[in-house]
């Protein structure tokens, strides 16, 4: 006889994908853009990406050490978002001020909140706005692409060029596509984002539905203001922003219907930054608004349960 | 009549391993053990009340409980010997219900009263289904002469064989569509005839590809089924294409609303072992008294399947394949995904069970759930279109009025959820917790409700009585 069972709820068999499985995923798919922003800014870029890393796993480390939680560094979620923090910056600041980004990325974003799958606003993009706040002209400072010293020459990325309108020229097609300009880390070379994002799509870790929606309503203002789209399209943080920003699972909304409003939501904000702002980037702060306004989304957008009655349309005849 | 060529579109779903390790095993007869336990509730609904004695002697198909309620099923002896105990025990699902013990005499003389039933009216094959004990064997459990008797009113034009078998290991019903596929057609004919449905859908998932060609050939050759009444439906291979709202979408496109039953649609869905069931009953006039049942896992030394006596306990069918291979740590009844965990290997196969499998250590491993990272896959896979990590919220902060928003008691508990969620949460664990809490909270609602209208009741009698 045997007494001595194990008894639990079924299910009892699991699919294999793993939450450390699914990050490690992310950290692969931004590789392409790791190697293509230490190939464009040199050492300096390497040096930044470890440092906000570092920063980064080492204050989720000591947060949860300090709340008596269970360890998490293991999930790699603080992994990627040292990386994704390292991407929003420009090679030429100061190694402090990138550590500064980690700290209040994991501590005050993350940990603060709850932890993983708890913050309300994607943490990378939390600790860049800090940043850009905080230290508005190291923030906005650029390096010229394949100069690697300190005393690298600056120079105006693409979308300042744009909105200045000075004499200085807009980088081709074929330099914005491969990243040869001026831009913060790893937003410069579209290639290398297109390829992790395939990636993620093809590993199914994220659904196609916010960067197509983000992206579609980017080329349609874009369009409609008789910009350039390929400029649009290629220039700043659009493309980092849709594969690997927006898509966030915590702070985006986790049904499809969610997703569209939500993609598109970042697609008008990030156009009507550029076209209209004093700032000639928004696609930060499009992707923190619409993280804020995402619980009403999802609220908004629930899926309609099997068998369940339509909700009656009030006439609006009479 | 018309048939869907391919199956129509269905939600969700995950794709849940096959390990069908057992389909080419054909059923083992498994001889009469030293004793069975026949628990005297065995489907949903009133439990039966003994009818024997102790120390009675008992035949093979002999009745020893009934019950008066509409919603019940006679329960009959599986082996013939004596009544040694009446006594209470635990089921699986927690339920305490009332068995009796059988010590075999190892003859298995069968009850001489037993003969095939003659019936010329509907009410006659109910009644005659009734007596035979039997019920949904496809695990609900449902008493199948509740099921067949269509209220009045309520137009049914499609009878739905369940033969998907999505459950993970489980080959039962694929060995049934090999081996008793005359009865099989037996039945579907009889039920179709008595009930007057126009046509039936026998629904097989595409990885059984033997059974598909074979019940498709012999209704090519039947001439009963010259008017083209009965067809085969090759189902997607995708877990669970074999639950009941879900196989009635694939097979009519139709959805059952919220709280309503597959008669709202038309359709009556049987499991082909309780056809096939029904086709050898019509004949022979047995009671429901043995079931086919897999057994599998990496802690039995011969997977296969056995036509097992009910009321065989879980220990003497291991013992009859081989014994254990290692220390089994998690054993279930049913498959993994919907299957109950066993507390101990002295339980009793029910009519309902289809499965018994045992695992090793290794297999019965439970990664620590972690952080829910609002990833949505469970929304995903959801059959339902139910957002279970929602449920799971509501139910810890116990908000009932958001959780029946929500839908909560439409989940089936299929475990698609559970399943897919990287963070190995247990969603319908939660689910279930959350399910008793509405339950609880309508009972409590419907006592108050009660209690205040007496209470008015007794202020309108004071008030006339002045």
């Amino acid at each position: 006889m045997k007494e001595n069972l194990l008894v639990s709820s079924s299910p009892h068999l699991r699919g294999g994908r793993k939450t450390n499985m699914i990050m490690l995923d992310v950290i692969i798919a931004l590789m392409p853009a790791v190697i293509a922003s230490c190939i464009i800014f040199g050492w300096r870029a390497a040096i930044i990406l470890g440092i906000t890393t570092g920063v980064c796993v080492v204050s989720e480390w000591l947060s949860r050490l300090i709340m008596k939680r269970d360890n998490t560094i293991w999930d790699l979620s603080a992994v990627v978002t040292g990386i994704l923090l390292a991407f929003n910056l420009p090679v030429s600041i100061h190694p402090v001020m990138a550590g500064i980004g980690g700290v209040v990325a994991i501590v005050v974003a993350k940990q603060m909140f709850g932890g993983l799958g708890q913050n309300f606003v994607n943490p990378a993009l939390t600790a860049r706005i800090v940043l850009m706040v905080s230290f508005p002209s190291q923030m906005s400072t650029w390096t010229k692409p394949f100069e690697y010293g300190y005393d690298a020459m600056t120079t105006a990325s693409p979308l300042g060029i744009l909105a200045e309108s000075g004499d200085t020229p807009m980088p081709s097609y074929l330099d914005l596509f491969l990243g040869n300009h001026a831009g913060s880390l790893g937003e410069t070379c579209a290639l290398a984002i297109i390829l992790g994002g395939a990636y993620l799509l093809v590993r199914r870790v994220i659904s196609p539905i916010i960067p197509g929606c983000f992206l579609a309503t980017v080329v349609i203002f874009s369009l409609i203001f008789q910009r350039d789209i390929l400029v649009d399209l290629l220039s700043g943080g659009v493309l980092l922003g849709a594969f690997f920003m927006a898509t966030d699972y915590a702070t985006s909304p986790i049904n499809w219907r969610g997703k569209i409003v939500f993609g598109i939501g970042c697609g008008i904000i990030t156009m009507l930054i550029r076209i209209f702002g004093a700032m000639p980037e928004g696609v930060s702060f499009s992707i923190i608004l619409m993280n804020i306004v995402t619980p009403h989304i999802e609220r908004l957008t629930r899926p309609r349960a099997f068998g369940k009655a339509r909700k009656e349309r009030k006439n609006n005849e009479a | 009549m018309e048939f869907p060529s391919n199956p129509f579109r269905t939600f969700g779903g995950v794709r849940a391993p096959h390990r069908k390790n057992t389909a080419k095993s054909p059923a083992v007869m498994m001889p009469p053990p030293e004793q069975v336990i026949i628990p005297l509730c065995q489907h949903i609904g009133a439990p039966c009340n003994p009818i024997v004695k102790l120390k009675d002697p008992v035949f093979v198909g002999q009745k020893i409980a009934d019950s008066p309620a509409f919603v019940s099923a006679p329960i009959h002896s599986s082996v013939s010997g004596t009544v040694t105990a009446i006594s209470e025990i635990t089921l699986v699902n927690g339920q305490s219900v009332k068995a009796v013990t059988i010590t075999s005499d190892g003859t298995m003389t069968t009850d001489p009263n037993i003969q095939p039933p003659s019936f010329e009216s509907r009410e006659g094959f109910l009644k005659a289904v009734r007596e035979s004990g039997l019920v949904g064997l496809g695990g609900a459990g449902f008493p199948t002469h509740v099921k067949l008797n269509i209220p009045p009113g309520k137009n049914v034009d499609t009878l739905l064989i369940n033969a998907a078998e999505c459950e993970p290991y489980i080959t039962t019903d694929h060995r049934e569509l090999l081996e008793n596929s005359e009865a099989i057609l037996d039945g579907i004919f009889v039920v179709l005839e008595q009930l007057s449905i126009a046509r039936a859908i026998i629904g097989i998932e595409s990885n059984k590809p033997d059974a598909i060609k074979l019940l498709r050939d012999m209704l090519a050759k039947d001439p009963r089924n010259s008017d083209r009444k009965v067809a085969v439906l090759a189902l997607r291979a995708r877990y669970p294409q074999g639950a009941e709202k879900v196989l009635i979408q694939a097979a009519t496109q139709r959805i059952v609303p919220e709280g309503k039953l597959p008669l709202d649609v038309g359709c009556v869905v049987m499991n082909v072992t309780s056809v096939g069931f029904l086709g050898n009953f019509l004949k022979t006039g047995m009671p429901l008294i043995t079931k086919r049942v897999t057994v599998d896992g990496s802690a039995v030394n011969t997977p296969q399947n056995v036509i097992v006596p009910i009321g065989t306990k879980v220990c003497d069918l291991i013992s009859f394949c081989g014994g254990y291979k290692t220390e089994p740590k998690k054993m279930t009844l049913g498959g993994p995904m919907m299957g109950s965990a066993l507390f101990s290997d002295e339980h009793p196969i029910i009519k309902q069970n289809n499965a018994v499998l045992a695992f090793n250590e290794k297999d019965s491993r439970i990664s620590k759930p972690t952080a829910c990272i609002h990833c949505g896959f469970c929304l995903e896979v959801c059959p339902m279109h139910l957002m279970p990590v929602m449920l799971e919220k509501y139910t810890e902060v116990n908000n009932v009025d958001e959780l029946k928003n929500l839908s909560i008691m439409t989940c089936m508990e299929c475990g698609c959820c559970s399943f897919n969620c990287p963070a190995t949460r247990p969603l319908v664990h939660s689910i279930r917790l959350g399910k008793a809490m509405i339950r609880k909270a309508d009972a409590a609602a419907k006592a108050k409700a009660e209690e205040e209208a007496k209470k008015a009741a007794e202020a309108q009698a004071e008030k006339s009585a002045d």
